[in-house]
């Protein structure tokens, strides 16, 4: 592969000028988000780029070879932070096109005059400018999609706290439509806190959700028996009539699960069977 | 090889699992255990599992195990300190161990061990 | 879909199942399963291990780590040339058991998973396959 070498080492000869033509082209889409990108770290990571790239175009214009694997992860690195800076993925990628042009007049300067060559040089350039560019936008999407996992998981878990109500006794008030993956998530989060806590009874409160499905009826009664392998025990609280109606169509066996109509009954029952009392003191 | 320790704790006895189970290191433990409930006359058996981070069909049996040979020599079992992903993964295996006691720690433990000594209906004090 | 890490561990005896638990964590955890995830893929495994060292005669596990775009799981395959499973569909039923016991932990194990495969004929050993995503 002579001849990428000798282009790879035109391009290392003529990088200042590569460089200026290409940022500027990246500079001048009317996309670029001048607001998060400063000039002089923009002229930083695209020498660095360009450096790799000439290396790795040296050897090989393969991308899929392991010569090209420093500038992959180069590529990874700048989408993710361009991802976290909230930079679309088109923005994203323009970093890689855009270069196509100072390299085909690059191209066009050492091998115009062979049309034969030139065609091969720029289809070769193209092709793996354009594998480049996807590449850059298949990590902007992972990091997106990381960070979207993880805000969801974070709410589900802000959205349903778990309620210490007395010595012994934790309260998990459910609100808001249950699907199957929040239901899980909602559900380890009680039992991890039933351990920290030492609660012997944990209250499972339905009255704020309007529906509940084979799964979500499934996932109650599991949570209700894994808290007993633990060695604590569950009440379910504010069944509604049209829940109970579903559970009762749907099969499930609530025979030994304690169920009260709202919170303050199954609290009742909790302290009851903790052996506690509650009096009231009247003032003379 | 090793051995898993047994203490004794009053009139209960507490073993306290931490590592990954070989068959015959819980061959052993069962053994060691039928031993020294009937010598130290045992009214009881605290099984920490609080270090257990996997409970597969093998270590369920042997808790079981554990449980119907206790009670056979009128002691009773009491496990302690499953952890929750243990639980959850347990309850989704199939796995009720429907006729084990269970406990959050092994204060809860011995406390339970002590009502149920209580309530122990026309058994001979020992 | 890639192919991050692929490896195949014995399973001769019982220090290999202890082994083979501890890799299939290790991986798990390398893949980003969350704790309950990693749990059930890890009791799987180890009921798996079980069956093929004492029900396969020895045999081997191979573990995979997988990326298929965003996704990311852990395979988990268990190969042994034992006697082989003469009615498979009546070993996934819940509470079969042979030899004693809580049974071939086969449909247990099958709950605990995302992806359950099971290939196997009289004399001609079975094959497992375990997939866990994140």
């Amino acid at each position: 592969m002579g001849q990428n070498m000798q282009l790879a080492e035109e391009i290392r000869n003529r990088q200042d000028a590569i460089l200026k033509d290409w940022i500027g082209y990246q500079l001048s889409a009317l996309t670029l988000r001048r607001d998060l990108l400063k000039e002089s770290e923009l002229r930083e990571v695209s020498q660095r780029f360009l450096e790799l790239f000439a290396e790795a175009f040296a050897a090989t214009s393969d991308s899929a070879s392991l010569s090209w694997k420093a500038v992959k992860d180069n590529l990874a690195e700048i989408s993710r932070a361009r991802a976290l800076q909230g930079f679309s993925p088109s923005e994203t990628a323009t970093f890689v096109f855009s270069l196509k042009q100072p390299l085909f007049d690059l191209a066009q300067q050492r091998a115009g005059h062979d049309g034969k060559r030139f065609a091969e040089l720029l289809w070769d350039l193209t092709t793996l400018l354009d594998k480049l560019g996807l590449y850059t936008t298949e990590v902007y999407q992972e990091i997106r999609e990381s960070v979207i996992h993880r805000q969801q998981l974070e709410l589900m878990e802000l959205s349903t706290p778990v309620v210490q109500l007395w010595d012994e006794v934790v309260a998990l008030p459910l609100i808001g439509t249950l699907d199957s993956n929040r239901t899980q998530v909602v559900m380890e989060n009680l039992l991890q806190r039933v351990v920290e806590t030492g609660a012997r009874i944990a209250i499972i409160d339905i009255t704020g959700v309007p529906t509940v499905d084979t799964l979500v009826a499934q996932h109650l009664m599991k949570t209700v028996a894994a808290t007993r392998l633990m060695g604590a025990d569950c009440i379910i609280s504010g069944i509604r009539p049209q829940i109970a109606q579903t559970i009762v169509h749907l099969g499930v066996n609530l025979n030994d699960i304690i169920t009260k109509a709202t919170l303050a009954d199954a609290f009742q029952v909790a302290l009851h069977r903790l052996g506690a009392t509650v009096t009231k003191s009247v003032l003379p | 090889m090793e051995r898993i320790p047994i203490l004794k704790m009053g009139p209960y006895l507490l073993v306290t699992i931490q590592v990954d189970m070989h068959d015959r290191v819980a061959m052993t433990l069962q053994d060691e255990l039928t031993e020294r409930i009937v010598s130290e006359r045992a009214r009881g058996v605290l099984l920490d599992i609080s270090s257990v981070d996997v409970v597969d069909s093998f270590i369920g049996r042997m808790i079981g195990n554990i449980a119907s040979m206790s009670r056979i020599l009128d002691a009773e079992t009491v496990v302690v300190g499953m952890r929750p992903a243990v639980a959850i993964t347990l309850v989704e295996l199939g796995l009720a161990l429907p006729s084990i006691r269970t406990a959050l720690n092994v204060d809860a433990g011995m406390a339970l061990l002590k009502s149920a000594g209580k309530s122990n209906n026309g058994r001979p004090a020992r | 879909m890639a192919v991050l890490r692929d490896e195949l561990i014995g399973l001769r005896s019982m220090d290999d199942i202890i082994k083979a638990r501890q890799v299939v964590r290790e991986c798990a955890i390398l893949q980003g399963l969350s704790l309950v995830d990693q749990t059930k893929l890890v009791t799987a495994a180890s009921e798996l291990a079980r069956n093929t060292l004492i029900h396969g005669g020895g045999g081997e596990m191979r573990l995979q780590a997988l990326n298929d775009g965003s996704r990311r799981g852990v395979k988990v395959i268990f190969v042994d040339s034992g006697p082989g499973i003469a009615d498979v569909e009546l070993a996934m039923k819940d509470g079969y058991t042979t030899k004693g016991g809580l049974g071939l932990g086969l449909s247990g194990s099958k709950r605990l998973v995302n992806e359950f495969e099971i290939d196997s004929k009289p004399e001609k050993g079975t094959t497992v396959s375990i997939v866990r995503w994140r």
